[in-house]
This record gives C-alpha cells, sequence and structure tokens, in this order.
C-alpha cells in the first residue's frame, strides 16, 4: 500500500478522570475509505476531533502530507486540506447553491469598474462545475437549499469540500438522517470521492453503508483501536463482535 | 447516479396555481401598498394630489429610516428595541451642540454641520453597545436592546433636563433648520411653474397654500441613505455575509465570517439610520425632542415585517421595509383624510403586521409542499 496521507501516533485525550482516548495509532492512505466503527462513547468523534483540530491532544502526534498538525488551529488544518463535513452540514439554507460552495470566501467583481459586489453568476456556475464532476443533478441552482433534498444538501456540502480542493474528507453520519434513496446516492459520491483519490474517513452506525463503500474498517472500543480490518475479511458479525467486545474476551458476549 | 430525482418527482405534480400563490406571498405587500393608494384615492378628496404624496412620503422619512438599520438586525435573527430613543438621543444632541455653538458665536452653518457630525456620533454609541453586549456577552438581543432603551431614554432626557425639548433654539438657527427639514429640491407653484431650491418669499397667502413640494429634502436625504444601504445588503460581501448569518450562525463561523465583528457593525448601522432619523426629525420640527422616535420604533419594526423580513432571520430586503414604512404613511395620512378617528390606524397597522407573518408562514409552507422533503 502507498504511503499514509495521515498518520495518527500514540494520541491520548483526556476529559476530566475520563480517557476519551487512549493512545491510539491511525492511518489514512490515498484513495481509501475508511470507516470508523464504535459503540457510542468508543471515542470516534473524539478522535475526529483531534485530527480536524477541535480538540488538542494531550499527546500524540498527527502528521499530515508529510507536516506536524497536532496543535494547529482548525482553520489552519482546513487550509492544509482537512474537510470535515458533520451532520448538521453547517449550509446557509437560506441561500443558494452557489453562495453555499462559496461561503465565507465570496468571490467579487467590480460593478462600473468601483463597487466590489457579489459575482453570484460566476460562483453558480463553478459550483455548477464541481456538480457536475461529482454527478449531481440539482434541478435549479437559483433554488435555496432549504427547497432541496437532504441527500441534495449532503452533495452541496461535499461538492464545497472538492471545491476547495480536499484532500481528505471526514464524515460524520453521513446518512443518518436520510431516507433510502439518498442514503445511495450519498454512498456513491463517497465512491467518487475515492475514484478521485481523495481519501474519506467515515463515521457510521450504520452497517450497511460502511460495508457497502468501506475499503478499510478500523474498530475502536473505551477509547482504543481494537480491530483493523480490510473489506475483504471483514463480516457483518465480525464487525458486530469488535464493537460490543466479545471478540477480545468472554464476558459481555451478546448473541447476534 | 443523479441526485435530484425525488424533487423532480414532485414537480410532475404540481400544486394549483402554486405560481400564483408563490407570486402573492412574494409581492403581496406592494400590490397592498397600490390597493391602500388607489382605495384613498377613490374615497378620500384630496389624496390623489403631488402635494399629499409629496407630505406622505416626508411623513415616512422617519420609520423608513429606522425600519432600514432594523431590516439589517432582523435578518440577522436579532431585534433593536433602542433605536427610538437612540433618534431622540440623536435630535437632543444635534439640538444642544447647535444651540451652543451658535449662542458662543460661531456661524449658523457651523454650528448646523457641528451638531449633524455631533448627532450621527453619539447615535452610534448604543449601537456599539449594544452589538458588543450581543455579539461578545451573548445577551439575547430583545433583553440588551431593552436595557438599552432605558439606558439611552434616560440620556436624552438628562441632556433637556427633563423637559420635552431642548430650549432655547436661536430664531435664526430654527429658520436655517426649517430651510431644509421643511424643504425641498424643486417646487410647482401655481403661475410661477418650477422652481428650483427656494420657495419665492413674495408669494400670495392662496398660492402658498398650493406649492407642491416636488423633491423634499428630507425624502431626497432618505431616498440616497435607502439605495446606498439597499446596495450593501443585496449586492456587497458584507451583506451576503449578514444573511449567512442570519441562516446559520455556526455555519457562518466555520466558514471563516468574522461573526462577533459583523453583528457589532451591524448593531451600529442600526444605530446610524436612527441617528439620521434624529438629525432630520431635528431639521423637520425644529426642535430637539427626546420622545421623537417612541411611537415610531414598533411602526419600524412592523414595517420591516410587513416587507416580508424574517423575525427568524435570514430572509428580508431594504426595499420590503420601505414599503412597509409607505404602507404606514399612507395609512396614517388615509385616515385622517377620510376623517376617521387616528386610534383606527394602530388597530389596521396592527391586522396587517398578522397578515404580513401569516403571508411568511403560508410561503414557507408552500416551499416545503413543493420540494416535498
Amino acid at each position: 500500500m502507498s504511503e499514509a496521507i495521515l498518520t495518527a501516533t500514540g494520541v491520548s485525550k483526556h476529559f476530566g478522570g475520563l480517557t476519551a482516548v487512549d493512545n491510539v495509532d491511525f492511518a489514512v492512505h490515498p484513495g481509501e475509505v475508511v470507516a470508523l466503527l464504535g459503540d457510542n462513547g468508543a471515542g470516534k468523534s473524539t478522535l475526529i476531533k483531534c485530527i480536524s483540530g477541535v480538540y488538542r491532544p494531550e499527546s500524540g502526534t498527527v502528521i499530515f502530507n508529510g507536516a506536524d498538525i497536532t496543535h494547529q488551529p482548525p482553520a489552519d488544518i482546513r487550509s492544509r486540506g482537512i474537510e470535515t463535513i458533520y451532520q448538521d452540514l453547517a449550509l446557509a439554507e437560506n441561500l443558494d447553491v452557489g453562495a453555499n460552495v462559496f461561503l465565507g470566501k465570496e468571490v467579487t467583481r467590480r460593478l462600473f469598474g468601483l463597487l466590489p459586489v457579489t459575482d453570484d453568476s460566476y460562483m453558480r456556475q463553478e459550483a455548477s462545475g464541481v456538480l457536475d464532476e461529482l454527478d449531481i443533478h440539482i434541478p435549479s441552482l437559483t433554488q435555496k437549499l432549504v427547497n432541496l433534498s437532504g441527500g441534495q444538501r449532503q452533495a452541496v456540502a461535499i461538492a464545497r469540500a472538492m471545491y476547495w480542493n480536499a484532500q481528505l474528507v471526514i464524515m460524520d453520519e453521513p446518512t443518518a438522517a436520510l431516507g433510502v434513496p439518498e442514503q445511495r446516492k450519498v454512498l456513491a459520491l463517497i465512491r467518487s470521492l475515492r475514484e478521485g483519490n481523495i481519501p474519506v474517513i467515515l463515521i457510521s452506525h450504520t452497517m450497511h453503508d460502511v460495508m457497502a463503500v468501506a475499503d478499510r474498517m478500523v474498530i475502536m472500543r473505551r477509547g482504543r483501536v481494537v480491530a483493523n480490518i480490510l473489506r475483504s475479511d471483514a463480516t457483518e458479525e465480525i464487525i458486530v463482535r469488535h464493537i460490543v467486545g466479545s471478540a477480545e474476551n468472554g464476558e459481555n458476549a451478546v448473541m447476534i | 447516479m443523479a441526485l435530484g430525482t425525488t424533487s423532480d418527482k414532485a414537480k410532475r405534480q404540481p400544486l394549483v396555481n402554486a405560481r400564483f400563490v408563490e407570486f402573492l406571498t412574494q409581492s403581496w405587500s406592494y400590490l397592498f401598498l397600490l390597493g391602500l393608494v388607489v382605495f384613498f384615492s377613490l374615497t378620500g378628496t384630496g389624496f390623489f394630489s403631488v402635494r399629499n404624496f409629496s407630505s406622505i412620503l416626508t411623513t415616512s422619512t422617519l420609520i423608513m429610516l429606522m425600519s432600514i438599520g432594523q431590516t439589517y438586525v432582523v435578518i440577522t435573527a436579532g431585534i433593536d428595541l433602542s433605536i427610538g430613543w437612540t433618534v431622540g438621543l440623536s435630535s437632543v444632541t444635534t439640538a444642544r451642540v447647535m444651540r451652543d455653538l451658535a449662542a458662543g458665536g460661531a456661524d449658523v452653518e457651523y454650528a448646523m454641520l457641528a451638531g449633524v457630525f455631533a448627532g450621527l456620533l453619539v447615535a452610534l454609541v448604543p449601537g456599539l453597545v449594544n452589538g458588543l453586549l450581543v455579539a461578545r456577552v451573548k445577551v439575547p438581543p430583545f433583553i440588551a436592546t431593552l436595557g438599552m432603551f432605558g439606558i439611552v431614554r434616560g440620556a436624552a432626557f438628562l441632556l433637556t433636563d427633563g423637559q420635552q425639548v431642548v430650549r432655547g433654539l436661536s430664531a435664526e438657527l430654527r429658520e436655517a433648520l426649517r430651510g431644509i427639514g421643511n424643504g425641498s429640491l424643486l417646487y410647482h407653484i401655481p403661475d410661477h411653474g418650477l422652481v428650483w431650491f427656494r420657495q419665492p418669499p413674495d408669494l400670495e397667502p392662496t398660492q402658498i397654500r398650493q406649492v407642491s413640494q416636488l423633491l423634499p429634502y428630507p425624502v431626497l436625504i432618505t431616498a440616497l441613505v435607502v439605495v446606498v444601504f439597499a446596495f450593501i445588503l443585496a449586492r456587497s460581501k458584507f451583506g451576503r455575509h449578514t444573511y449567512v448569518i442570519g441562516g446559520s450562525e455556526e455555519a457562518a463561523r466555520r466558514s471563516g465570517i468574522n461573526v462577533d465583528r459583523h453583528l457589532i457593525i451591524i448593531y451600529v448601522i442600526c444605530g446610524f439610520t436612527a441617528g439620521i432619523a434624529g438629525v432630520l426629525h431635528l431639521f423637520r420640527f425644529t426642535a430637539g425632542a427626546p420622545q421623537a422616535g417612541e411611537a415610531a420604533l414598533l411602526s419600524s419594526v412592523a414595517a420591516v415585517v410587513i416587507g416580508g423580513t424574517n423575525l427568524f432571520g435570514g430572509e428580508g430586503d431594504i426595499m420590503g421595509a420601505v414599503v412597509g414604512s409607505l404602507i404606514i404613511a399612507v395609512l396614517q395620512t388615509g385616515l385622517v383624510i377620510l376623517n376617521i378617528d387616528s386610534i383606527w390606524q394602530f388597530i389596521v397597522v396592527g391586522v396587517v403586521i398578522i397578515i404580513a407573518v401569516l403571508v411568511n408562514q403560508l410561503q414557507t409552507a408552500l416551499e416545503r409542499l413543493q420540494s416535498n422533503v
């Protein structure tokens, strides 16, 4: 396998007496979809936030593209190409697709060569280009997002990450709020990211999604990585056993 | 696989007259204004005249100026309850500075200029404090500006020593104020035709009653403020960020917009347009009055809401507030001309506000139906 684009080594994060992430090693390689699995409180979200810079780990290092990003602020980490798409998507639903792809980075032109105004047609056109690349069809680009479906909004969030040259996309429960057809479309988007050689870290509770798109599954339990399984070796049963802990020892054994 | 098939399906079974309903919800306030003008023109003698229209426009300037800044605040899902008294504070400050400078022997022009400058400047202070409280201390806008309501009210009355007006403006100063506050760039006078800048001093009393102000200065000044702030809101990056914050403050923050600074500037803008309203009020009535904008506060909020700006933020524009202000001014004038007790104006405006909110909700419901999520 090619060299890892992201390497987290010995990362730990505590909240008071609670060890949320305990000496975790975690790596992502170009063009792979890594599913991060585990029960609630296993430490998945905390680990992700240590990578995206929302939390500062107490120990360990995070290397991205050869640079140490361990204690950098979230905005700097984003500008290096790690895009996190949260469940709430962080979109302005009262605005159209172009405005959302360019949120906070609006392009302006000079009206009468003098007054700077937002260049909406340019932004719409660029947004349309990246949506085409991802094979996403949105009926009208002038529509406000509030009029789009959940899957379309997810697509806009992904398109925004793509447009700003994301080199690693982290997705937190991307299909949780969607209906079945929309879930399929989001999974198709994840595959097209992989085809573009952009790795994806996917946090999901939906076993079906994981089995459908992940190349590798990293399973966390009580703050530790307890299993690292290639898709070819994985069955739902093995994964669930690791998640609930019955794979390492006899206790907590649960019949599935 | 392409996204968007679900909404394609929804489009195949269109709602009856969906387009018509959409048109109505988006432009009802314009149609309502037009309807009011037609109604009063047909029923009220003297309503349909250049003279009366110019008077309605002049009347509307106070509410309109306040509603411009208020629109910015409401789009960010806030509200500014203090600007009614900011108008008064600005009016009183302007009057005092002019009076004292003129009494000290300064030229009237210089005293007026300095007074206007002071009046506009002082109006920024409550705005700045409101902005700091809302953005940095996270005090809910309603509470922060309600506190400021009391503080500014007190400050304005302190400046008049508890009086209803600033006393001691010289006759010369009043005359100069009136020249702008009640003046017009262009007059139409029977037998004289069009006259620029000044009303000829040698008119007969009967002629004076027939003078029409075609371009009153307060209206021109307000129009300029409308154009500038409408342009900023609709076209600039600053305006776009205002809508982003109103749509999702979290999205705005994560996209790197400096939300705190932006909110502070918006409350300062709101104080500023109230300050302009206060200065103009002084020019029109030649008396610095603490309570100059007291009654206009709720009308300005009403104008914003009637104009389609969503109180939950994210939607609205300055033209809506302009139309809302005109609706209120037309109602005020029209009811007086019909000889209906002006108290009815409150009831009618109240009903119109509720209709406005209902129409806004209808629009939201409609959008949801169309997208079929």
